[in-house]
């Protein structure tokens, strides 16, 4: 014991000096991704498309406008419920595609392949592959194989690039999200994280919990219809509804209020995420939307979603505000407002 | 969802809170020992319910923001060995130590996992036979058994190459020290439920009838909090001290007491330093000299680390309920969850994190 207590000599940690180490939470799609973004990647790139930060960008050739899109895959087991990383490469370039209001048409897929990987788990991985491309529509038209040794990556990586044309007349981006919009939901949240996260760890839970790992572009198309006054999609993927939330609301300068209620859960995520301390609404998804639309509009957009087998369960989750810019609120089952912030890295365990 | 869903009704969150505002006369401060209730207080905005006067005071029950900066620097010491792999619950990684933290050592190369369970751990040693697997078993009475198992199953299994560093504190000498402290301005508190599923509540009892204070064990959903404080709101105005138990679905006066028995085989009591708030005697549980092949301190015989830690962080004193976070001048700009001065910063369930994510907007407007 080298001190009483005393009142008087409370002392604090020192910060930390600046870390000069990629972390694991730079990848988490929270607030040091973000910053890795600001710091290294903008700055070395910038152009006026790499500038809109969508998930896709929108090129003009020949008065044809593409959307054009990259993604890697590192997923960790390869393959889980609802899905493996060969059809999730797919859909996750699809879906990037079908935010921009594209139509996915061309895929590259590149293979980063650790040595010793059994030839079955990569034929495996690769039909997988190709029936997602079928269902998606798309063809695979060049891609690229890489050999790393024992120990170098884990299993394999993917990368995947898409192209599409964006039709006439579709302008969705982030920045475009107006107060008094409403912010709408294709569906139940957090389905793919917990999915993976059971998987990895070996967690039971009563009810398995599939990924919902889907190409949305077919639901996106559907929704298009309403185009005009259809703002922004975005796929709430790593870093969840929240991340998302918050991209859109800094890019657009508005405000957002959710409503807890309102949010689709299902009880075995629910369950889930309460039994390991998460906050669904920070947990990955594959196969879910959100849009932002004009009010006068959402009934119709909504029932349009609800019309498609991947937006049954859509909902209208809140409202975009004009005060507050920059910041996600949501109200709580108790009527109270709380901030749904932006993560800095990844969601981390409790310890009880 | 059973036990959840009535736990956060609207209604009966409303009704609660219109009957505590009913009894109350006059001020009263009210502390929620754990920083699980203090993240369910934030997170539903349960004090926005309570009427004026009724005051919620951060009691210093977050595990992670108590764990001595000692233990962080010899947890970061040995994960920067090669032959160790380091475990440790997630939400140990970001806290700072005195230079770096668990995540940088990690990204430097270390052996850093997380895992759920210590259990785990020891499942990993046995899977690794050729590392030396260092368990980082801290918190309350709560993980206590679970810590003292995953020792007892090593020792039973003559694991060689598992080890514990304990750091481990209990909470009623803490709510002792607030007590008799001079400047404790909390009437009443809400036991942790959590810590008393495994140790029951007589030594609360204790407590209430040395200080004449009321104390009620509470649960962590919202419906709990707002109940106990009613409970506690009611004594008060009556001038009682009783210990009163909310959290019954859970709370047995005994408590669990094969949990106590593991923890009372594998760990003795002794004195434990909390972060930001100074040695408190007889506040921690140590490994018994019988597993002392266990107990990475010994097992890699790390020496007491000199620390030092500068003023401007606030968390000792939100640690004991005498400000708020919000009272911090480097909140929010100078301390924040990716850059953050104190533990109370890190942990979800630090009060300062809760204060961060949750409520900022308050400030703001």
């Amino acid at each position: 014991m080298d001190q009483q207590a005393s009142p008087n000599a409370f002392s604090c940690p020192l910060p930390l000096p600046a870390g000069g180490r990629v972390l694991l939470g730079h990848g988490s799609g929270g607030k040091l991704s973000a910053e890795l973004l600001r710091q290294i990647f903008l700055p070395a790139f910038q152009n006026p498309a790499l500038g809109r930060l969508d998930d896709q960008a929108v090129v003009s050739i020949n008065g044809s406008r593409l959307a054009f899109t990259t993604d890697s895959f590192v997923v960790r087991p390869l393959f889980f419920p609802g899905g493996d990383i060969g059809s999730l490469a797919v859909y996750g370039t699809v879906n990037d595609l079908a935010m921009g209001g594209a139509q996915p048409l061309f895929l590259s897929v590149a293979f980063i392949l650790e040595e010793g990987l059994p030839i079955e788990t990569l034929q495996r991985v690769v039909q997988s592959a190709r029936r997602a491309a079928e269902q998606a529509g798309v063809q695979i038209v060049t891609g690229d194989t890489k050999v790393v040794e024992n120990g170098n990556c884990d299993g394999l990586f993917i990368n995947t690039s898409g192209i599409g044309i964006v039709p006439e007349g579709v302008r969705l981006s982030a920045d475009q999200a107006r107060p008094g919009d409403r912010i709408l939901l294709s569906g139940p949240i957090g389905e793919h994280g917990i999915a993976i996260l059971a998987q990895r760890e070996g967690l039971e839970f009563e009810g398995a919990v599939a990924s919902d790992s889907a190409p949305l572009h077919t639901l996106v198309a559907a929704m298009l219809a309403q185009a005009p006054a259809l703002r922004c999609l975005r796929d709430p993927t790593r870093g969840g509804l929240s991340s998302t939330c918050n991209e859109i609301a800094a890019q657009s300068g508005v405000g957002m209020l959710l409503e807890e209620r309102a949010i689709p859960l299902r009880e075995e995520v629910r369950g889930a995420c309460e039994m390991l301390g998460l906050d669904p609404l920070y947990v990955a998804n594959e196969g879910k939307l959100v849009a932002i639309v004009e009010a006068g509009a959402a009934q119709r957009i909504l029932e349009s979603m609800r019309s498609h087998p991947l937006g049954r369960q859509a909902a209208i989750i809140g409202t975009v505000r004009d005060g507050h810019p920059g910041q996600v609120l949501l109200r709580t089952r108790l009527g109270t407002t709380r901030i749904v912030d932006m993560l800095a890295g990844d969601q981390l365990p409790r310890i009880c | 969802m059973k036990y959840l869903d009535e736990y956060r009704d609207e209604r009966i969150a409303r009704a609660l809170a219109a009957e505590i505002a009913q009894r109350v006369t006059r001020p009263w401060a009210l502390m929620e020992i754990c920083g699980g209730q203090t993240h369910t207080i934030m997170r539903y905005g349960i004090d926005d319910l309570l009427p004026e006067g009724v005051e919620l005071v951060h009691g210093p029950g977050c595990p992670v923001c108590v764990t001595p900066l000692e233990t962080i620097d010899k947890a970061i010491e040995l994960a920067s060995r090669p032959q160790v792999t380091l475990v440790s619950y997630g939400d140990m990684l970001r806290v700072p130590g005195s230079e770096t933290d668990l995540f940088q050592v990690k990204a430097k190369g270390g052996d850093v996992r997380v895992v759920y369970s210590p259990l785990e751990a020891v499942k990993l040693a046995r899977a690794l036979p050729t590392r030396k697997v260092v368990f980082l078993a801290i918190g309350f009475e709560t993980t206590a058994p679970a810590n003292a198992m995953a020792a007892w199953q090593a020792k039973q299994s003559n694991l060689e190459n598992f080890s514990l560093l304990v750091s481990h504190v209990l909470v009623p000498p803490a709510i002792r020290l607030l007590l008799k402290s001079p400047q404790n301005r909390v009437q009443a508190f809400i036991a942790p439920g959590h810590v008393c599923t495994v140790m029951g509540y007589t030594q609360y009892e204790q407590l209430v009838a040395e200080f004449r204070v009321p104390i009620v064990v509470g649960g962590f959903e919202p419906v709990d909090i707002l109940e106990a404080i009613l409970m506690l709101v009611a004594q008060l105005e009556q001038g009682e001290a009783r210990l009163e138990n909310q959290y019954v679905r859970s709370v047995t006066r005994p408590g669990n007491l094969p949990a106590q028995g593991m923890v009372e085989r594998v760990f003795e009591v002794s004195d434990q330093k909390w972060r930001g708030i100074g040695a408190i005697p007889g506040s921690g549980l140590r490994l018994r000299p019988e597993f002392a092949a266990y107990d990475a301190d010994k097992v890699f015989g790390l020496s007491a680390v000199e620390v030092r830690e500068p003023p401007e962080c606030i968390s000792a004193l939100v640690l004991q309920g005498l400000k708020k976070p919000t009272d911090c001048p480097a909140f929010a700009s100078r301390c924040t969850p990716e850059n953050p001065l104190g533990a109370p910063m890190v942990s979800a369930e630090g009060a300062c994190a809760a204060y961060y994510h949750y409520r900022r907007h308050r400030i703001a407007n």
